[in-house]
């Protein structure tokens, strides 16, 4: 591998990267807040695609005004999700809550199969032209195939700046919110512990609902950036990606903001990394990335960036 | 009234039997439901124009596979057993044949499929026929098009390991092309991935001047968005599984210049007459241009009602050993020949992409 | 009339009912037409892999997703040994079979018991490292488990063939086979049940801490449980595996759906219930097909289908939600469908009566 290549390479997973640290910042807020694996947030995220683009398609309406109202309306599923099948087993044993999150997973599949068809679709006219161009540095100009093209160089994806823009306000928000906002100081109370915080006059359910309509929103707005670089919507495309996110959380530490990002980045890269410099390794991709996940807990079950928590008795 | 009732039960035996009953086993929903439903289309048509044979109904009943193999061998399956089916149209993919014929060769009931290409699916079978060409043969006409009519002689073939078909043809096309003295390397990816840009690059770093993406539509399309951003210009060349709309629509752009192999498009020169009945019936009950997937389910449904007419019965083996001895049937996708092993001998017809549409290049025959 | 039934009583019961299943077996299999016996073949595999999932989830409280790949394992070893040399020359296109592979071929008992011990190998080396896990991260380190080993299987072509699996595989799976080795799961693991060691796992799923002060060897336990559950999935993934003929490594068939799809049976069931886990794999296969109903009504006369496509599986994953929702603790619960429940409430019904 020459340097070139080595730098695309590495624009390429930080690129990728940031998609997943998006992402995971939803996963990693809903678990440190109430222990579940959402597993159905890489299918919210799905929903919230689908929505934008018939509201684009077939409402007409302009393209950003229809993300706003696809990041409202994965919030609002959020919430109901919650409200209909978590809440009625809050008391159960953390298995039924995981097995339930798995079945509010395949079901938002099942529902996209039967509503959307599983017929690919194209995301690509929904956002304007520009953010799908790349940034090239260097390069030089050629004829090729009766075109002029810039040969050679490095190349970013705008999309990328957007992205890293869009974390940016995005945790800058959470921020404010977890530590400026009452509803944020409930919410992290109902981390520490539910029983109490509901004794002292917190509306619990309520905080827990507002928790996962914020982890949705934010998961939408992941799922949106998502269709802009890789612009293919299909009922499943939410699932490999809401992994990979998980996967990212936990390697930065669950329940911690900054190791989300922190997780994203680096998941990205290597992930990216093993097959530019394996390219036979391609198709082993996924399973890397689980390999990781099984190394981290092995070795550091609190992730990079998490603190080990010690169980009382 | 008991006579009333054996009279009533031997009569609707009776008129059931008069049906001929062919089971349609398609992808209709799941990763590939694209093909399943321009396969539909043809067989739509055909059925429409044709209902019947022998001067008896065909029954037309639909089974989805799902885009799934376990769920290819029990849709057969049920057709089969559930429906009594007399013939068996299906499946689309190579895979899912494979799957499901197994089960038909089992049952001893005849399948023509209008669309698989790799050659295990009949081979060694004697219920199971295509009227399609075989990867062995596409593959070959692949090599031909890069090395001799788009002259390049290194090539970075994209494999998607997930399927059987892509895995077929990749072996097909660098065997022909090496033997031409042309040059491959293999990049890998698995049918769902979305992200090939590392491939990409590493395609670009050894030098490659073409790449060959013999997999499905969705994975083409965005191979060849991420390929045109990071600055490779080279040709794309694919095999037909990127004859479906959904390449354009999500490729755009990108895709423009892409040559592929396929079985048909409407304006290649090898027109017969049932070629210019399907196209005008096509156009008038659609409102669109066929793909190719559609001629084929077309084709696939004439020669099963063809055999039968020669058949002249209802018979499955009667059937099976009629469909195996189809000679000169002038299909939509040209004239067609079924050899004893199953396999129809026929052109391949190149098509490019040019300004978001399916333009007909040239055709390839066979030697 | 006697408070509970005496353990001669409840074994001659059960030997009865074993009696009767076989008749009823032979019955169907005579009498009904192959799809339906394909079908009671079918939950006898499932009832072995629900089982095997129930003894290490449910019982012993491992909450493990990676049973599709322990299901893999016994499939792809078993498959192998039984197809014959020349078949999977034919079938290995690509790359050639490796050794021991393509000078072996050894009949179904052998090649399935091989398959159990090459999957119980496997439960013993993933185990290891994710047993020292809790609750949601073990869960996630046995899902990442059975990925790898599926994109192993799609990857390592002179092993498995790659994506194009293995095809033609002989079809030695009957109700027989199925059901009796049900049976022997069953047998195993309700006398491991309420053995001291099933004593022991149930102290350790309800209060870990409760049960290592008492000296019980958490690990150690947990661990002879995922091996002894892994052995039995590997079982079912063999009678899987010669069930459907042919096997490949994609996401539907033997990854991480498969698992989902087990782990509705036993949470339908009941958690912890062996009774429930066959009842639940019952449940499962019948109501599958049954949906079927949804997606293709058969048209006569014309040919429209006016079912929708991909319905039954929405309807399927709704009252799964739903099932989770109402009624937790699914059929059986933790409890057993003994005789003694079934003696006490013929007793209850006739003792009011009496009074």
């Amino acid at each position: 591998m020459n340097l070139y290549t080595f730098l695309q390479n590495l624009i390429n997973g930080l690129s990728l990267g940031s998609l997943y640290a998006l992402i995971a910042i939803g996963y990693t807020m809903v678990y440190g807040i109430l222990r579940l694996i959402n597993f159905a947030h890489g299918d919210v995220f799905m929903m919230a695609v689908y929505f934008a683009f018939f509201l684009v398609t077939l409402g007409k309406v302009p393209w950003l005004i229809s993300f706003v109202i696809a990041i409202l309306a994965a919030a609002l599923l959020g919430f109901t999700i919650d409200r209909v099948a978590y809440k009625p087993i809050r008391n159960a044993p953390r298995v039924s809550a995981l097995i339930t999150a798995i079945g509010v997973s395949f079901f938002l599949e099942s529902f996209a199969v039967v509503v959307f068809s599983g017929i690919p679709r194209s995301f690509r006219n929904i956002y304007p032209k520009f953010l799908n161009n790349m940034l090239i540095l260097g390069g030089h100009e050629e004829v090729k195939y009766g075109r002029n093209v810039i040969v050679g160089g490095l190349r970013i994806p705008i999309v990328s700046f957007v992205i890293l823009i869009v974390t940016a306000i995005a945790l800058v928000i959470l921020w404010w919110i977890i530590y400026k906002t009452k509803i944020g100081m409930a919410m992290r109370a109902v981390s520490v512990d539910i029983p109490t915080t509901s004794l002292m006059g917190v509306n619990v359910d309520g905080v827990i609902g507002f928790t996962f309509a914020l982890g949705s929103a934010l998961a939408a707005i992941g799922g949106l950036l998502w269709a802009t670089r890789y612009p293919q919507l299909w009922p499943y495309m939410g699932f490999m990606p809401g992994l990979k996110a998980f996967i990212a959380a936990v390697f930065g530490g669950i329940g911690s903001i900054q190791g989300a990002v922190v997780g994203g980045f680096l998941l990205g890269l290597t992930e990216i990394m093993l097959v530019g410099f394996f390219p036979k390794m391609a198709g082993y991709r996924d399973a890397f990335a689980f390999l990781i996940l099984i190394l981290i807990l092995s070795v550091k079950p609190e992730g990079l960036l998490g603190k080990r928590s010690v169980v009382k008795v | 009234m008991k006579k009333f009732l054996i009279v009533f039960v031997v009569l609707a035996s009776v008129l059931s039997l008069a049906t001929i009953k062919i089971g349609v086993v398609l992808p209709m929903t799941g990763g590939i439901a694209a093909f399943g439903r321009m396969v539909w289309e043809g067989v739509e048509v055909a059925h429409e124009l044709f209902p019947d044979v022998n001067g008896e109904t065909i029954e037309l009943t639909v089974f989805d596979n799902r885009s799934d193999k376990i769920e290819a061998a029990n849709a057969v399956r049920r057709a089969i057993e559930v429906g009594k089916v007399n013939a068996i149209l299906g499946e689309v993919a190579s895979s899912y044949s494979l799957s499901g014929g197994a089960v038909a060769e089992e049952k001893k009931t005849p399948m023509v499929t209008p669309s698989s290409t790799n050659p295990l699916v009949t081979s060694g079978k004697k219920y199971v026929s295509r009227v399609c060409f075989i990867d062995p043969f596409q593959g070959w006409a692949a090599a031909i098009l890069a090395h001799e009519n788009l002259g390049v002689r290194n090539v970075a073939i994209f494999m998607d390991v997930e399927q059987d078909y892509a895995v077929g043809l990749a072996n097909f096309f660098m065997q022909t092309f090496q033997e031409l003295g042309g040059h491959v390397f293999f990049e890998y990816y698995k049918s769902g991935d979305q992200d090939f840009t590392a491939q990409i690059s590493d395609a670009m770093l050894t030098g490659a001047e073409a790449l060959f993406i013999p997999g499905y539509y969705q994975e083409i399309a965005l191979i060849a968005i991420q390929a045109r951003q990071l600055g490779f210009f080279g040709p794309l060349i694919t095999g037909d599984g990127a004859d479906a709309p959904e390449t354009i629509s999500i490729g755009g752009d990108a895709v423009n210049g892409l040559y592929f192999t396929t079985h048909y498009h409407p304006d290649s020169p090898a027109v017969t007459e049932n070629a210019k009945l399907f196209l005008t019936k096509y156009k008038e009950k659609f409102n669109k241009t066929p793909a190719a997937l559609s001629a084929l389910g077309f084709d696939a449904y004439m020669v099963i009602r063809d055999a039968i007419l020669r058949a002249g019965n209802t018979d499955r083996e009667a059937i099976a050993q009629a469909i195996r001895t189809t000679s000169n049937f002038p299909g939509a996708t040209g004239i067609i020949n079924i050899d004893k092993e199953g396999n129809a001998v026929k052109s391949v017809a190149i098509v490019k992409i040019e300004d978001g549409q399916f333009k007909y290049d040239t055709t390839i025959n066979p030697q | 009339m006697p408070m509970k039934l005496s353990n001669r009583t409840n074994f001659i019961l059960t030997v009865a009912l074993v009696f009767f299943v076989w008749l009823l077996l032979f019955f169907i299999n005579g009498h009904m037409n192959t799809y339906m016996i394909r079908i009671v073949s079918l939950i006898g595999i499932y009832g072995v892999m629900a089982v095997s999932l129930t003894l290490i989830n449910g019982i012993t409280g491992i909450f493990s997703l990676g049973h599709s790949g322990f299901i893999a394992l016994g499939a792809y070893t078993s498959a192998l040994l039984t197809m014959s040399i020349h078949q999977k020359e034919v079938t290995f296109i690509l790359d050639k079979v490796a050794w021991p592979f393509n000078s072996v071929q050894l009949p179904f008992l052998p090649a399935t018991i091989i398959g159990g011990i090459v999957a119980a190998v496997f439960s013993f080396l993933i185990g290891w490292p994710s047993l020292r896990l809790s609750g949601d991260y073990l869960a996630i380190a046995t899902l990442g488990f059975s990925e790898i080993i599926r994109i192993l299987a799609l990857n390592l072509r002179s092993i498995t063939n790659g994506a194009l699996g293995l095809k033609s595989i002989p079809q030695y799976t009957n109700v027989w086979w199925s059901w009796t080795w049900l049976l022997i799961t069953v047998l195993f693991v309700g006398s491991l049940v309420n053995s001291s060691f099933g004593r022991a796992l149930k102290a350790i799923r309800e209060d870990r801490v409760a049960a290592a002060s008492m000296g019980i060897n958490i690990f150690k336990h947990q661990l002879l449980s995922f091996v002894i559950g892994g052995f039995f999935a590997g079982i079912s993934g063999s009678l899987y595996a010669h069930w459907l003929t042919t096997i490949d490594p994609r996401t539907t068939s033997i990854g991480v759906m498969l698992t989902f799809n087990v782990l509705i049976m036993i949470v339908i069931g009941g958690l912890g219930s062996i009774s429930g886990a066959i009842i639940g794999a019952g449940l499962f296969a019948i109501l599958t097909e049954w949906l079927r109903f949804l997606e293709e009504p058969m048209k006569i006369f014309s040919f429209e289908f006016s079912g929708i496509a991909g319905l039954r599986m929405l309807v399927f994953s709704a009252m799964f939600v739903m099932v989770m929702i109402f009624w937790p603790r699914g059929i059986m619960g933790r409890k057993e469908l003994t005789w003694n429940t079934l003696y006490s409430k013929l007793r209850r019904g006739s003792g009011e009566s009496n009074e």
